[in-house]
């Protein structure tokens, strides 16, 4: 157990090191530096703002200190937006992302288990194809069509709930519901496909010839089997969260961290585009990481294999 | 395979798609007006006989636009997962066959690169190259062969022990020689079911990208650009997000349904085998 847990420690911290260096190297490699688009500088002013980003020193040296800086949660100055640093601006926009991403992952674990283990204890009836009707939708409605048409049903019709912007928490009603939708449909194709396999297995058939009752086997057989495949889905759904998210703020005007991303990208800001990836890398290799540790306790062969490799 | 010639969904999935994407190939050379025209007497104007889907802010025939969106969409999607198949199958079939250390090194990199997300190479490339379309969706591409490889390798293991790979070996073909001649042919078909599965993701993914502002710029435009120029538009002209938003969830559903009926089918006969 322990050797594993290591090894993915491992593995999860070179893997970082591996992106945050990849996209360092990337960016001051790449032609045109942040300061061409704007006019003709005098030399001198040119030579004073590259001294005062460190951007005249060597490469190894400029890498030196950003990964110095970034042990320290050091993310420098924003080169685009004055009076900021990438860690203020990230410190502002990380919560609502986390807050959105946390609501439409709660929102899709429910609806997709709910709808997913239903269609599978009502297998082939017509309900069961009505449900997986909806969710071949659902995987197949991007939030770009999902999120304006939430908006013009619940903001501007029906005038329930606000269209956008950041005024209380009913603001994040629409957007995460937006981005729980093709998550959902996925958990639910997920639980129904597993539910189906164990209804099949044998201790499944004894249980149900002893006559225990459909809750009972729904709730102490099959459920705790069908939500295996949702663990190891959940680190591909962090991801899939990060990328809607993106688009999720832009749609409903929230500011979030991927609304400055995004920004940072059209302008060019350099700095607050690492920091970004910086945050955003983490962020999933941690969540991968966790998701690997349950695993382990939850799934005997890898300790197993573990403890054979260990003696 | 047979069974798939009398299932219903599949049937009405295909025959979906193929009307979409003729519509999208011939439809531009029929219609009345030019994608980029401007009509000035039909600015915002609703759907009407003379434009079919009505008109944009700029008074562009939006039935013209919506099609050749949809060429700009559906080519991407095919050139990208054309590059993540040329990647992915070559990868994984390397290294299921050599084995040992290099087939370790090159998983540990398809497992990296699944903990970094796609969007963010994809900004990255932003960044770097500035708004260059078609080279950003090769970078898509680029990033989205990893399921490809890794079913590829899971196939190779499994054919490289059959008796032709043996016999070859024995008579003295070499590694390269057997991975082309031998491996690649066997792997192919499965690696083809798994393209169709991608192509999805990487449409959904220049929606995506394009409605930021990151991809397709004007004049070109796309099923992403004319969504996210109909969400501005949608309380006074609906219809400028309707039908470019239905083409493209259409689209998707067809795609999906085709693709998972193949991985069904090549899944159930591959378990009877």
């Amino acid at each position: 157990m322990s050797i594993y847990v290591f090894k993915r420690a491992a593995f999860t911290l070179v893997t970082f090191v591996v992106v945050v260096s990849a996209t360092f190297f990337l960016l001051r490699i790449a032609p045109g530096g942040p300061f061409d688009s704007e006019r003709q500088l005098p030399p001198e002013v040119e030579a004073n703002l590259l001294a005062a980003y460190h951007l005249d020193e060597p490469l190894y040296l400029q890498y030196l200190r950003y990964m110095g800086n970034l042990v320290r949660f050091d993310l420098g100055p924003s080169i685009k937006q004055h009076d900021f640093t990438v860690s203020e601006l990230i410190a502002a926009g990380l919560p609502v992302s986390l807050c959105l991403g946390a609501l439409a992952l709660l929102i899709a674990l429910t609806t997709g288990v709910a709808i997913g283990s239903f269609a599978a204890f009502r297998h082939n009836s017509w309900l069961d194809r009505c449900l997986s009707a909806t969710t071949t939708l659902g995987l197949a409605l991007p939030p770009i069509v999902t999120g304006p048409l939430l908006v013009l049903l619940f903001a501007v019709s029906l005038r329930w709930l606000p269209a956008g912007g950041l005024d209380s928490y009913l603001s994040f009603v629409l957007p995460s519901v937006a981005l729980a939708l093709p998550l959902a449909a996925a958990i639910a194709k997920l639980v129904r496909g597993a539910c189906i396999e164990v209804m099949d297995q044998p201790h499944v058939t004894t249980a149900k010839a002893k006559g225990i009752s459909n809750v009972r086997l729904a709730f102490h057989h099959v459920l705790p089997a069908g939500m295996i495949p949702i663990l190891s889905f959940l680190g591909p759904a962090s991801a899939a969260l990060l990328v809607g998210s993106l688009v999720i703020e832009e749609v409903f005007a929230l500011p979030g961290l991927g609304r400055y991303f995004v920004q940072g990208a059209l302008n060019r800001d350099y700095t607050l585009v690492m920091g970004g990836v910086v945050v955003y890398a983490l962020l999933i290799l941690i969540l991968n990481f966790v998701v690997d540790l349950v695993y382990v306790r939850l799934d005997p062969r890898i300790r197993i294999e573990d403890q054979a490799a260990a003696s | 395979m047979k069974r798939l010639w009398h299932d219903k969904s599949l049937f009405l999935a295909s025959v979906t798609l193929i009307c979409v994407v003729l519509l999208v190939l011939v439809g531009p050379l029929l219609a009345p007006w030019s994608y980029e025209v401007v009509d000035w007497n039909a600015v915002n104007a609703p759907p009407s006989a003379d434009h079919w889907f009505g008109t944009d802010g700029a008074g562009r025939d939006l039935f013209a636009r919506t099609l050749v969106g949809g060429q700009v969409s559906l080519g991407i999607a095919i050139l990208a997962t054309c590059v993540s198949f040329a990647i992915g199958v070559p990868w994984g079939a390397i290294a299921g066959y050599v084995g040992g250390r290099t087939d370790q090194l090159m998983m540990r990199v398809v497992d990296g690169m699944y903990s970094v997300p796609f969007i963010l190479v994809v900004i990255l490339l932003v960044v770097l190259v500035g708004r260059n379309a078609y080279l950003l969706f090769v970078g898509i591409g680029a990033v989205s062969w990893l399921d490809i490889s890794r079913i590829v390798r899971g196939q190779t293991l499994v054919v490289r022990t059959g008796q032709f790979v043996q016999a070859a070996r024995g008579l003295g073909a070499s590694r390269p020689w057997i991975v082309w001649r031998h491996i690649l042919p066997n792997v192919v078909g499965i690696a083809f079911v798994y393209a169709t599965l991608t192509i999805p993701g990487v449409i959904i993914a220049e929606s995506f990208i394009s409605f930021l502002g990151l991809g397709i710029q004007e004049p070109q435009t796309s099923w992403g650009v004319l969504v996210s120029d109909g969400t501005k538009e949608m309380h006074s002209s609906p219809w400028q997000l309707a039908f470019p938003a239905a083409f493209l969830v259409i689209t998707l559903v067809c795609v999906n349904v085709i693709g998972d009926k193949f991985r069904d089918a090549i899944t159930v006969s591959s378990i009877r085998r």
